[in-house]
This record gives C-alpha cells, sequence and structure tokens, in this order.
C-alpha cells in the first residue's frame, strides 16, 4: 500500500514539475508574444507562393486532392519542425545565463525538466497551427471540421513539437556553443523535410529516398495530419499507428534527453 | 555539528586537475569563504558540493547526505546562486519567486506567503511586478538570492555573490547575507576573490591555489601567520599563497565570462 502511494506521489510530483515548467515558459510568451506573429510568415510564404504555383503545375500526383489540400498538413508539419529545432539555441543560451544550473540544483526530476521544454514547445507548436489554419480557411482549403479531428491534430501538432524540440535539446548538450548548433540546425531541417511526404508523396522518390523517409519522425507527423486536417484526406498508416510511431519516438528522446541534459553545464 | 565534509575530493577535466584532494570541514552556521584566483577550481568546488559535477574520485557528505549516492536528497537541503546571472530576465520578479517555489516543493497553502515574505526581506516588494530585465545589478543579486532560500535551505552556496557589483549594491548584499545566517541560521558556502568580502563575511576562509587549500583559517589568524607581528591585510595573505605570477589568472573563457557577468550587473 505504502509503495502505491509513494508511487502515485512520484506521479503526481512528475507531473506538477513538468507543467510548473510550460508555465515558466508560457509566462515569458505572454509577457513577449511577438515571436508568434513573426513565425506565421513563414508558412504563409509556403502556402501563397510554392502552393499556388504547384497548384496549377499539376506535375504532383495527390489522388483526388487539388495540391495546395495536399501540402497543407505538410506545411503545418514543417513549422512545427522549423520551431522545435532551434529549441535547443534556448537550451545554450540558458546554459550561457545560469539559468540551467538553478534547475539541475533544484529537486526537479531531469526528465521533467525536459518534457516541461517539450510541452512549451507544443504550446507554440499549436499557436502556428491556429495561424496555419486561418491561412487555408482563406485560401479555400477544404479542412474537416469534426471535433474529434480537430482534437487529433492538437494531439499530433503536441507530439510532433515535443520529438523533435527534444531531438533539438539533445544536439545542443552535446555541441554546447551556439555556433555550432546554428550551422548544424540548418543542416539537420531540410534533409528532414525533404525526406519526408509534406509537399510530395512518398511514392514519386527515388527507392533509396523512401528507405529515408519511412525512417523519418516528419513523415509519420504529416501522415497523420493530412488524414486528420483535411475533408477526405488519405495516408499511407492507420492513424492509431502513426501515434504509437509518433509517442513512442517522444519517449525514448525524452529520456536520452533526461541523461543529456545535465551534461550540456 | 559538522554540516559539510570533503575527504580527498578530486575532479580531473582530462589532464587538468581541477581540485586535488581536497579535504574540508565546514560546522553549521559558519559563513565559510573559498578564496583563490581565477582558475583554481573554486566553482568546480562548489559544482560537486551542489551536485551539479559529480567527482572524479573522493567523497563529499552535504547536511548528513552523499553528494554521490543521495544526490535528489541533497538538492532538498541546499540553495544555490550561480556566478552567472540565474534569474530569468523576461519574468518579473514575483515570477521567478513563485516558478521556485513550486519547484522546491514549497506547500501551496505557504507559497504566497513565503514568496512575498521574500519579496520584503530583500527589499524587492515595489518591483515585484516589474520585469527583471528593468531590475539593477544588486536588486538581481537579490532576487536570486531570494529565490535559493525559499525552501529555508540548511546550505547555501553562493558562487562570488558580488561580482560585478558597485560598491554601495555589494554592501546591502553582504548585509543580506549576514542576516540571513542570523535569521535562518543557514550556513553558508561562498566563493570569491574580493579580500575585503572575505574579511567583511567570514568566520572561516580557505585559500585555494591550482586546485589545492594553501592556507586555512579565520582571517585575522591567517593575518597574523603572515605577517608575525607586523600589520598586514588578506591582501598579502592571498599574494602570499597564491603568489603573483603572471600566468595564473584564468583562461580565457573565465575572464569573458566574468566580464559579460559584470556587464550585465553593473
Amino acid at each position: 500500500m505504502n509503495i502505491l502511494q509513494s508511487f502515485f506521489q512520484q506521479i503526481y510530483s512528475f507531473s506538477h514539475k513538468t507543467l510548473v515548467l510550460t508555465e515558466l515558459e508560457m509566462r515569458k510568451l505572454r509577457h513577449d508574444p511577438t515571436e508568434l506573429f513573426t513565425r506565421a510568415v513563414q508558412p504563409a510564404l509556403w502556402l501563397l507562393i510554392f502552393g499556388q504555383v504547384f497548384t496549377r503545375v499539376r506535375a504532383i500526383p495527390t489522388g483526388n486532392l487539388p495540391y495546395l489540400d495536399f501540402m497543407t498538413p505538410g506545411i503545418l508539419a514543417q513549422s512545427v519542425l522549423f520551431i522545435a529545432i532551434f529549441y535547443g539555441i534556448s537550451i545554450i543560451w540558458e546554459k550561457d545565463l545560469g539559468v540551467v544550473h538553478k534547475f539541475l540544483v533544484s529537486p526537479t526530476p531531469r526528465a521533467a525538466l525536459v518534457l516541461g521544454k517539450a510541452l512549451s514547445a507544443g504550446v507554440r507548436g499549436l499557436a502556428q497551427g491556429l495561424i496555419v489554419v486561418i491561412i487555408a480557411l482563406l485560401l479555400r482549403v477544404h479542412l474537416n471540421f469534426n471535433l474529434l479531428s480537430l482534437l487529433g491534430v492538437a494531439v499530433a501538432v503536441i507530439l510532433g513539437s515535443a520529438l523533435f524540440s527534444t531531438f533539438s535539446l539533445i544536439i545542443a548538450c552535446i555541441v554546447k556553443t551556439r555556433e555550432r548548433f546554428m550551422g548544424l540546425g540548418q543542416v539537420l531541417t531540410m534533409p528532414l523535410f525533404f525526406a519526408s511526404n509534406a509537399i510530395y508523396p512518398i511514392s514519386i522518390m527515388p527507392s533509396w529516398l523512401q528507405v529515408v523517409s519511412h525512417l523519418n519522425p516528419l513523415t509519420y507527423e504529416v501522415d497523420i495530419l493530412r488524414q486528420l486536417m483535411l475533408a477526405g484526406g488519405t495516408g499511407s498508416y492507420q492513424i492509431g499507428f502513426d501515434l504509437v510511431v509518433l509517442t513512442a519516438a517522444t519517449i525514448i528522446l525524452v529520456l536520452i534527453g533526461a541523461v543529456m541534459y545535465p551534461k550540456v553545464i | 555539528m559538522k554540516i559539510i565534509e570533503t575527504r580527498d575530493l578530486t575532479k580531473r577535466f582530462g589532464q587538468l586537475l581541477a581540485v586535488n584532494h581536497l579535504s574540508l570541514t565546514i560546522d553549521e552556521g559558519e559563513i565559510f569563504g573559498l578564496l583563490g584566483p581565477n582558475g583554481a577550481g573554486k566553482t568546480t568546488t562548489i559544482k560537486m558540493l551542489t551536485t551539479l559535477l559529480s567527482p572524479t574520485s573522493g567523497q563529499a557528505i552535504v547536511a548528513g547526505l552523499d553528494i554521490r549516492h543521495q544526490a535528489a536528497r541533497v538538492r532538498k537541503v541546499i540553495g544555490y546562486v550561480p556566478q552567472l546571472i540565474s534569474a530569468d530576465s523576461t519574468l518579473t520578479g514575483y515570477e521567478n519567486l513563485m516558478i521556485f517555489a513550486k519547484l522546491y516543493d514549497v506547500p501551496r497553502r505557504e507559497r504566497e506567503n513565503r514568496v512575498s515574505q521574500a519579496l520584503h526581506y530583500m527589499g524587492l516588494e515595489e518591483a515585484a511586478d516589474k520585469l527583471v530585465r528593468h531590475y539593477s545589478g544588486g536588486m538581481i543579486r537579490r532576487l536570486e538570492i531570494a529565490q535559493s532560500m525559499l525552501h529555508h535551505p540548511r546550505v547555501l552556496f553562493l558562487d562570488e555573490p558580488t561580482i560585478g557589483l558597485d560598491p554601495a549594491a555589494r554592501r546591502t548584499v553582504w548585509e543580506h547575507i549576514i542576516n540571513l545566517r542570523q535569521q535562518f541560521g543557514t550556513t553558508i558556502f561562498l566563493t570569491t576573490h574580493l579580500m575585503d568580502e572575505a574579511d567583511e563575511l567570514c568566520s572561516r576562509v580557505a585559500i585555494m591555489h591550482l586546485g589545492e587549500i594553501a592556507a586555512l583559517g579565520s582571517p585575522q589568524e591567517l593575518k597574523e601567520a603572515v605577517g608575525h607581528g607586523e600589520e598586514v591585510t588578506l591582501d598579502d595573505v592571498f599574494i602570499h599563497y597564491t603568489g603573483n605570477e603572471l600566468d595564473n589568472g584564468g583562461n580565457f573563457r573565465d575572464v569573458s565570462r566574468t566580464r559579460r557577468v559584470a556587464r550585465r550587473l553593473g
């Protein structure tokens, strides 16, 4: 009985600390929300320019979907990736300031520190999702407004943000300086983006790239979003399978992150 | 009663022996100063005692707990103010305190009370709802000390607490440190390379040089030992034990970090 009690107490304490760290990030965002707006520019450009042009070209086989519809979930996944992948830079920044030292000396489980960051990336991702949806509506993309699907989209966005931000945190803990991280961030994002089904289907890729894209978590993020966001959207996998892949990858990365985080100092 | 005890505590970074077989005992309620030039191993020592770095070899007990095997429990009973600026400048003073009250498991009923006490105690009530970005250097340091005291730790570690502060702000921080000890009986372990700071605050000091303790005692004792009857300052004692060669002034990283902190606080 006592063991059970202390087990639940630990779970409670862990979740509480995780949420405190997310609260911290949300408070920062409330004091200065400008980044939410500046980050809206990139997906807007992709949808407005790239999307509109390629819709005319009709070069990419997208089944029954207009190309713009096809790429909208891909662009949402892309902006989730782009926000999350530079999350590590804030860890390095906090290390240079001494904030990390203070967190690490507090009685907070390392995994809670990492997961708290991951969830706050999720909230930023949600804000981005809202912006992409608004732009998509203006461009008359056929979205699915089923409540359950919307909830699913939110979950997928949070998971994707958590996954890539934790990946970024691990990289930051390895490279340790801003300069090296910036270079690496660029090197990582583009392959992740282009070796996925975000703006073209996997079926048109050369076979070696198909293999890579099946190993790329972004593919599963796009796949689930494409099925949930669009009216008449189809995917390559079951939604449940996408969720399992994303969740498992996130958990593994958070555990690795918990080991790496104290090494950042 | 002993509150900190280290035995042959050693930290090696590759070829560099940062802390070499350090053995120290500190009594409860002391204000203990670890002195030494840049790169002497002061910060490494404090990082080991606060569980941020694990020692290469040797042992340390803090408040009866082993820093290696009981690190999670050590963290509950100590407070730490890093040399770098650790308050979050994009939040208000109140928010900085509240977040840490939560992370340190201060019970929900007591949180508001503890935070407003801390603000009052450190003279930050009026600035509580201002962003820390607009605080002066002295105010930031006071806020950071308040943050690290919310859970009433038994030992408070201060790494260069007044680096970069002007003399008036420095004096206010000193007064607060002395008050903390009187009011809560907190043991205070600080590092500094300001001799007047050590002279003013510390009941005992250790002078560290190249990873080892070169001298240990009360400031008075050290002065007598070096002066042989003549009037000397702690500065003379420091130079006596650490030498005044030009090449022991820390590396580029230390210096640039120190200057960065000084710029942000000043």
